[in-house]
């Protein structure tokens, strides 16, 4: 096994590689050894590895084609078992020691691909494939064709495991964010940053200076790094600016907020402890400079996806910034003047340039296409590649017409570069071709953002410095800093690209438009051919641009393509919208900390952990831990639980945490006035320390949510709320007070979380609260009669405030205390009960009970129901205005067919009966037509021995003793239910005043 | 978005809840033509392209509710007033 770091292909010296260190990394279970400094890719060509994937649909051979974020082949998976990560291209991958990495898409191997005699079946998959697909018989399409597909063509493979990195989200701000560092970018960051404004400066890469990183440049006479490394120096040093490495602006959207993607953990193998895999940053900038630079575009010839093609850039990449050769015998073909340098590069490495093949006639070259002698130059066009796994010749075809094959292990090609001009479109703005810098340009800048260097189509070296610095500057000074020129080192006046559009091959079948998706010129021409000449059409038609890489390398050939087969100019196709995010941003990134039961928060009442010692078993209602039964030893499951504890409070006395409950506190001279309007129900005859059930209905006439109104002094109420009810109720009740009658003199505090409230019900709940309270309070009937209200001391000193009123129909209070007091009132609520009988209760045994008692809760206040459908009209009888009162008036509403709230048993009482059946008349068709009503809320009654249930029935009051079907199609099971009346238990409340 | 608060500054819109449209006046009780007033203020919308006024309440900060003059094409915050308060510039 050959573990060196660099057989063959790494140059003996050069390079920003530390070859004092070795690497060790596996690629298809294979060892290879790269150094500090390499990425995968290079440490794989510097073994003379060029063949690391099969395509997506014809599962082709594929290679290195770049050396970046645009990479459309080289997906690998990295890591094993849960922390398996798909799909990430081997260009941006930092090498690390144990670095495990897999090529995709083959299958047993990369060698001997089964599928890929996809090949020679290719004509059955043209363009539009999928979709006309569709149209065969549809059994055939899910039995056959979908799970083939499927199996064929992943793009890698989710680890199908819970992720065991963690990632987080977090939230910067500054004046001026800079993206990308290359010249552009780190001359605009200082520009700026001199001016004392807040810069951040994000690069992709782990290292600043963009393209110098890979050229041979010099800046002020030095190595052009010197300048990189001495400028990052300085933004470091300043208290004022951050830059982020590894960092990548992948959205932006109004409000200057950007989306920016940090591999933390990118150059290890495994995370510090504590150290998120990746951080997702939300960062508010008030003015945004984009120096994102340029890609490449490769050319289209047939066989133009074999490795050793690669992007005439990326070939200079691999040769000055990691020491590697990507062929030792290359063939350059370009359309502008950059690849020339290429060339240039590799001879001074030691590679030898068999020929330069210029699209370009020679007049229309610019100043850059120069070769030094002995390197044969063509005018003319790549014809076909030729080799199986690599490279091996190609055919050129000149202009004359005379075509000759010319032996190679690598093509390096250039199409000329496109600015990455994502973030300046992805609210909606709109690209132009420019034909003078043939590129695609903004029809205009947005005005908190502006763009520098390459990416505005300025691809020399002095423009990139200098648009950065105005750019810097330029926005501080918008920003109101004070920002003084800077003084540029001098560099090589730069020469002009000279770009032409590559010229697009025949309609070869093999000549590859997008490598990612595997579409090639002829799908292109197909779908012209079929009325897919729109850019739009034809990327959905064809896939085009479609795949992770987002259409980096193919986007814009596709579109020269397309306007050839159409007749048309560049000029009037306007390329494909781009939508965030610029590369593949994973789940985890964009999950954060919030998965499992991190979520969303979870809530607990203050005294959680008494009912937690008591052993409940909780339930989740909206965001909060509620106890649900409280389970003993013998228990055959919940629901003897419910019983004992609705027996416990039915016969001496229970204790249920209700603190969720919602509570406004409600104070001022118009207290009454306020609340008056806000509830359908009589406030204003409410006497202090009296306490009333209210229903509180919306504007447009239904029932909103029901509580209590306690008055606790003139000009003071305290409201409940519904538990689910809480946080809306009282965002309407400030609307109704900001909004609706800002001149009534009344404030609102929500004292949900200050306030926790025990329910103490049972015959012996008088009795048990007697203990609590301090020596000499009379809970006794005349001074504290049912719905009364008042304030309260503890014998422990607590202030506490007591309203007698019942959920289940027993002598019953409420005691609240504040939150601090929760947890040793409740605990002594339990002591002092003990010697009564005292037991916890929990949702399941207040549920029922409600139901025993014919109360409403949420199932039945549902939004959909008035307060005449849940029998509850005679809460809402009252004059004058109150929000809800007209439009609950409506004819509409009081329909006496609108289903009426009702009491239903089952005629065989050992039945049980299921929520959400449907009631239908006895005869009647099962169906919809016929539907009269439903079950709402339903329950074992322990007092009864029998299931009840709430619900909804037409006529309801006409129909009691009646008998119907209670059809549960979901449940497959039906019932025969009587209408009876409600409450099922003490319908007189006797119990209810002890 | 972000959403200049009179109250707390320019602020996140995470931090709002929005209830939509601000225009509307909620009738005044007891007009002869109650119901067909309150159907309007209750159910009929316009949906404008580009500028509009909206109520938003700022849930996580001061618990006012506030005018938000939005452009619903782009996303642009214009003026912001609180409740009871006349528009900026104009008269109650
Ligand atoms: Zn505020």
């Amino acid at each position: 096994m050959s573990a060196r770091p660099g057989a063959g292909a790494r140059l003996a010296d050069g390079g920003l590689i530390d070859r004092t260190r070795t690497l060790r990394f596996r690629f298809d279970g294979r060892e290879y050894a790269g150094h500090p400094g390499d990425t995968l890719a290079s440490a794989l060509l510097a073994h003379g590895v060029h063949r690391v994937a099969r395509s997506f649909k014809y599962h082709r051979s594929r290679g290195i084609l770049s050396a970046g974020f645009e990479e459309p082949n080289a997906l690998v998976e990295l890591g094993e078992g849960d922390a398996r990560v798909p799909n990430t291209p081997a260009t941006t991958i930092e090498l690390f020691e144990g670095l495990d990495a897999q090529s995709q898409n083959r299958w047993p191997s990369l060698r001997f691909d089964l599928r890929a005699v996809n090949r020679l079946f290719s004509a059955l998959l043209p363009a539009g494939f999928y979709y006309k697909t569709f149209m065969w018989p549809a059994a055939f399409w899910e039995r056959v064709y979908e799970p083939a597909i499927r199996r064929a063509a992943g793009l890698g493979r989710a680890s199908g495991a819970p992720d065991p990195a963690t990632y987080e989200r977090s939230y910067g701000f500054c004046d001026v964010l800079v993206v990308g560092a290359g010249p552009a970018g780190l001359a605009a960051a200082l520009g700026a940053a001199r001016s004392g404004a807040r810069v951040w400066l994000v690069e992709a890469d782990c290292r600043a200076g963009g393209r110098l990183l890979a050229e041979r440049l010099a800046i002020g006479g030095e190595p052009a790094l010197r300048w990189v490394e001495a400028t990052v120096a300085e933004l470091e040093s300043m208290p004022t600016v951050r830059v982020l490495r590894r960092a990548t602006a992948v959205g932006r959207y109004d409000g200057g907020v950007y989306a920016i993607l940090e591999r933390v953990g990118a150059d290890r193998a495994q995370s510090a402890p504590f150290e998120p895999r990746e951080r997702l940053w939300h960062v508010v900038a008030r003015h945004g400079v984009l120096a994102s630079g340029a890609i490449e575009q490769p050319l289209v010839f047939e066989n133009n996806d074999l490795p050793g093609i690669l992007l005439a850039g990326a070939v200079r990449a691999y040769a000055n910034r990691y020491a590697v050769l990507a062929g030792r015998r290359v063939v350059v073909a370009t359309s502008c003047d950059d690849a020339w340098a290429t060339a240039r590069d590799l001879l001074r490495a030691g590679a030898s340039v068999e020929a330069i093949v210029d699209q370009r006639p020679a007049a229309a070259r610019g100043p850059g296409a120069w070769a030094p002698d002995g390197v044969p130059v063509e005018t003319g066009w790549l014809r076909r590649a030729r080799g199986r796994d690599r490279v091996r010749a190609v055919e050129i075809e000149a202009a004359s017409g005379r075509t000759r094959r010319v032996a190679c292990d690598a093509i390096a090609m250039s199409g000329g570069w496109a600015p990455q001009l994502q973030l300046a479109t992805h609210l909606g703005e709109r690209l132009r071709w420019d034909g003078a810098a043939q590129c695609f340009a903004p029809e205009s800048w947005p005005p908190d953002l502006s763009g520098a260097g390459a990416v505005c189509g300025e691809f020399g070296l002095a423009a990139a410095l200098a648009a950065g610095a105005r750019c810097g500057t330029g926005a501080a000074r918008a920003l109101g800093f004070r920002a003084t020129d800077l003084v540029l080192p001098a560099v090589e006046p730069d020469r002009p690209l000279q770009t032409v559009p590559s010229r697009a091959a025949r309609a070869v079948r093999a000549a590859f438009v997008d490598w990612q998706n595997d579409v090639t010129i002829a799908d292109v021409q197909l779908a012209v051919r079929e009325g897919f000449a729109a850019s739009e059409h034809l990327k959905r038609y064809t896939t085009l641009g479609m795949a992770t890489d987002q259409g980096k390398t193919s986007s814009l050939n596709g579109l020269i393509a397309l306007a050839e087969a159409t007749g048309r100019r560049l000029e009037e196709l306007g390329p494909t919208t781009h939508r965030p995010p610029v590369v593949p941003v994973t789940i985890g990134a964009l999950a954060g900390r919030h998965r499992g039961r991190h979520y969303r928060p979870t809530r607990l009442p203050p005294a959680h952990a008494v009912a937690a010692d008591l052993g409940a078993v909780f339930v989740e209602t909206g965001p909060w831990l509620r106890a649900q039964v409280f389970p003993r030893a013998g228990d055959r499951g919940w629901l003897d639980a419910m019983c004992r504890e609705v027996n416990t409070v039915r016969r001496a006395v229970g204790v249920c945490d209700v603190s969720t409950l919602g509570k406004v506190d409600v104070q001022g001279a118009d207290a009454p006035e306020f609340l008056e309007r806000v509830y359908a129900s009589r406030i204003a005859t409410l006497a202090i320390g009296r306490v009333r059930y209210a229903l509180m209905r919306r504007e447009d006439g239904f029932v909103m949510d029901d509580g209590t109104v306690a008055r606790l002094g003139e000009r003071h109420y305290l409201l409940s709320t519904t538990t689910a009810g809480a946080v809306d109720v009282y965002r309407h009740l400030q609307y109704c007070r900001q909004v609706l009658w800002p001149d009534l003199d009344v404030r609102l505090a929500s004292v949900t979380d200050q306030w926790a409230q025990f329910a103490v019900a049972g015959p012996r709940s008088r009795e048990l609260l007697g203990r609590l309270v301090e020596p000499g309070i009379d809970l006794a009937d005349p001074q504290f009669p049912l719905l009364a209200a008042g304030s309260v001391r503890l014998g422990d000193g607590t202030a506490a405030r007591l309203f007698r009123v019942s959920f289940c129909g027993e002598l019953a209070y409420e005691l609240a205390v504040p939150a601090r007091a929760a947890h040793r009132t409740l605990e002594r609520l339990f002591e002092a009960g003990a010697p009564l009988g005292v037991a916890p209760y929990g949702l399941e045994a207040l549920g029922a009970m409600r139901i025993e008692k014919g109360h409403v809760a949420g199932n039945e206040i549902n939004g959909q129901t008035t307060a005449a459908d849940l029998g509850l009209g005679r809460w809402t009888t009252k004059d004058g205005d109150s929000v809800g009162a007209v439009l609950a008036r409506r004819p509409g509403l009081a329909d006496p067919q609108r289903p009426r709230l009702a009491g239903f048993v089952p005629v065989d009482r050992a039945q049980r009966l299921g929520a959400g059946a449907h009631l239908i008349a006895l005869g009647a068709p099962r169906d919809a037509a016929h539907d009269e009503g439903y079950l709402s809320s339903v329950a074992y009654s322990p007092t009864l021995g029998h299931w009840i249930g709430l619900g909804f029935l037409r006529r309801a009051a006409e129909r009691v003793g009646e008998r119907v079907l209670a059809h549960d199609p979901l449940r497959g099971r039906d019932a025969l239910v009587e209408v009876v009346e409600t409450p099922f238990v003490d319908p007189r409340g006797e119990r209810l005043r002890g | 978005m972000r959403i200049p608060c009179p109250f707390c500054g320019l602020r996140g819109h995470e931090e709002f809840v929005v209830d939509g449209d601000a225009t509307v006046t909620r009738p005044a009780p007891g007009r002869p033509d109650a119901p067909t007033a309150a159907v309007r203020f209750v159910y009929l919308r316009d949906n404008p392209a580009g500028w509009h006024r909206e109520w938003w309440f700022h849930a996580f900060g001061c618990e006012r509710w506030i005018v938000v003059e939005r452009d619903t094409v782009t996303h642009a915050v214009g003026r912001v007033w609180s409740a009871g308060d006349p528009a900026p510039g104009e008269d109650r």
